[in-house]
């Protein structure tokens, strides 16, 4: 009997060391799939071109070379100006920075409005605003094309009469504005969700006390929101960074290019060799801010395309 | 002091509103205003340029005529037909790989910290890059094919990425490859939810692994399929990038989703009406999937 029994806890317990090791290796394989590609971008972009032609993919570069990063930098061609591609990278930059600092704070006031200051249709307002997030933004392309067009033409004229546009007709500041316009439905959701589950019970006791509306917002609202404001920053960095179709419609040719335009490209361009390293360290680089991101808060970050995907 | 007090207070009621109201009249103009204004051109003879004069829905009919246009296929029917490929095989293997992972990941893995954003670090890249990742990677002369000949297997043929019947498939690929750890880490976060105690009742009910999973964990995580479903969905109508990235749109165009026809009508094709209807479809298509998972989810729950 009790031989029995000790043989099938053995055979149990064989079996569950070969669960083990499927489970493990299927992992394993899967981090394989996952990494693969980053791998093979990252060891090209250090390999020579004639280590390209001749060697295997995944084999580490024999003589590691930075040319390469330096060249994709400041010397590869984007269509027909060959000055690298530090220039489009400040771009991008020069779009995210005010585009994700302004649509974060509409996104915390909106949120605050619409959880402790409740008015009659705020569902209905923050329906219209969620929508929004999913909308294909195709449907708003050309429309929006126009307006930027018109602003422009009105940019231009306003140049000559006053001797500066404003900013009307400059693509960044375009981008940057399309950018706050299409964003603030997520900001808005990310802090709504927030403010939620803040006690109602500490606002309206500083009400009584006859604090403001900004008061509150300032005095209470704020230094309690630290982490929705990491979550929304990262969600709108990666987001605005990695955008390609709006950088594409409305500044997809010309110095004022984002960085995802150009290394498209950079990696299109059909005239000469193909230069495969450089390429790739191009892509690298323009990888690398969100990349970067994701590794100093990954938390942030999950959280964050959570909190896009599942709404309460 | 009566009508003064009443005035700021006023205001005060007021203020709320007028701080919101920005946002909502930018989302008003900006996005409905610009989807009517889509819609009106889409009714128009608009060609290059906007034009204002209502000519009925000939676009609608010229993209209903080309549905059906397969021989040589339209651009139109490739878009369709390639998003139908695309959204189902992205959305399945998203679906079931990412619970997959997800529930060997449940399996107390020692290096799970670890694992984890292996899996999950895709999604922080652009499309482009990873368009270019896998373009080289899907490469027949330089990626994977090449690799094998050299490393023995002479036979080994791929070369999807240029063949115009089954580049769409190299999208799936890079697709899945981006956002399928994100769908893992939602299926996690659904598993860790899950109360041990119905587990353990059920293990002592002598449940099989398989069984608790098919019969409990699996229908438990019925409102993570919905909200995985939606994101994906979602993300596969409006993908654009990846197939530019990857293919540059295919061999004659066959890598197109509807997105891509919406952007080579409008903007180089000179076609802007039916470049607009184009893009009313793709928004019907959404508003079908959004709008009953919004309503639900907004419906004043009791509390």
């Amino acid at each position: 009997m009790s031989a029995i029994a000790s043989s099938s806890r053995q055979s149990g317990a064989s079996t569950k060391v070969l669960n083990r090791v499927v489970i493990y290796g299927l992992l394993a394989l899967f981090a394989l799939f996952y990494l693969m590609p980053l791998f093979v971008m990252l060891v090209t972009s250090f390999k020579t071109m004639d280590e390209i032609q001749n060697g295997n993919m995944l084999s580490l570069p024999k003589a590691p070379t930075f040319e390469p990063w330096l060249k994709a930098w400041g010397q590869t061609c984007v269509g027909l100006t060959c000055a690298g591609i530090k220039g489009y990278f400040w771009n991008s930059i020069k779009m995210v920075v005010p585009a994700v600092i302004i649509s974060t704070l509409l996104g915390a006031l909106n949120g605050y409005v619409l959880t402790k200051w409740r008015f009659r249709g705020h569902t209905l307002v923050f329906g219209l605003m969620l929508f929004a997030c999913f909308i294909p933004f195709q449907s708003v392309l050309l429309p929006m094309a126009t307006i930027l067009g018109s602003l422009g033409r009105f940019g231009v004229s306003l140049q000559n009469s006053i001797g500066t546009s404003l900013g009307l007709g400059n693509p960044t500041v375009n981008l940057i504005f399309v950018h706050v316009v299409y964003g603030i439905g997520f900001t808005t959701l990310f802090f709504r969700n927030y403010y939620e589950a803040f006690p109602t019970e500490l606002v309206k006791a500083a009400q009584v006390d006859g604090a403001s509306f900004f008061q509150i917002f300032r005095r209470i609202m704020l230094p309690n929101s630290m982490p929705i404001f990491v979550v929304t920053v990262i969600y709108q960095f990666t987001n605005i960074w990695n955008d390609f179709l709006f950088a594409s419609a409305y500044a997809g040719t010309g110095d004022a290019m984002p960085m995802t335009v150009a290394l498209n490209n950079v990696v299109n361009t059909s005239t000469g060799v193909v230069e495969y390293n450089v390429n790739m360290a191009a892509a690298m680089i323009a990888a690398l801010p969100t990349l970067l991101v994701y590794v100093l808060a990954g938390r942030y970050f999950v959280r964050g395309l959570m909190a896009g995907a599942v709404k309460g | 002091m009566r009508p003064r007090a009443s005035i700021r207070s006023h205001l005060q009621d007021a203020l709320p509103k007028i701080v919101l109201a920005p946002s909502f009249a930018i989302t008003i103009v900006f996005v409905y205003g610009f989807i009517l204004w889509t819609i009106y051109l889409s009714f128009t003879n608009s060609k290059t340029f906007p034009s204002y004069a209502i000519t009925g829905a000939r676009a609608y009919q010229r993209l209903w005529g080309w549905t059906f246009d397969t021989d040589p296929p339209s651009s139109w029917y490739t878009s369709i037909t390639n998003m139908g490929i695309f959204g189902f095989l992205y959305i399945l293997i998203c679906l079931a790989l990412g619970l997959f992972l997800a529930i060997l990941l449940d399996q107390k893995i020692r290096g799970e910290g670890m694992l984890r954003p292996i899996y999950l670090y895709p999604m922080a890249l652009s499309f482009i890059v990873t368009g270019v990742a896998w373009k080289w990677f899907l490469d027949p002369g330089l990626g994977l094919e090449q690799t094998l000949h050299q490393w023995g297997w002479s036979s080994f043929h791929f070369d999807w990425i240029k063949n115009k019947d089954f580049v769409i498939y190299t999208v799936v690929i890079a697709g899945v490859w981006q956002a399928s750890g994100f769908i893992m880490a939602m299926f996690l976060a659904g598993l860790r939810g899950i109360d041990g105690e119905i587990m353990k009742a059920a293990q002592i009910d002598g449940a099989t692994t398989f069984q608790l999973y098919r019969r409990i964990v699996i229908p438990l995580l019925r409102p993570i399929f919905l909200s995985a479903f939606i994101v994906l969905a979602h993300l596969a109508i409006k993908s654009y990038d990846l197939v530019v990235a990857l293919t540059s749109g295919g061999p004659g165009g066959s890598a197109w989703l509807p997105s891509n026809f919406m952007y080579e009508y409008t903007f180089k094709r000179n076609e802007m009406a039916v470049g607009s209807a184009s893009a009313v479809i793709m928004l019907m298509t959404i508003v079908a999937i959004i709008v009953p998972y919004l309503y639900s989810e907004l419906r004043e729950k009791p509390r």
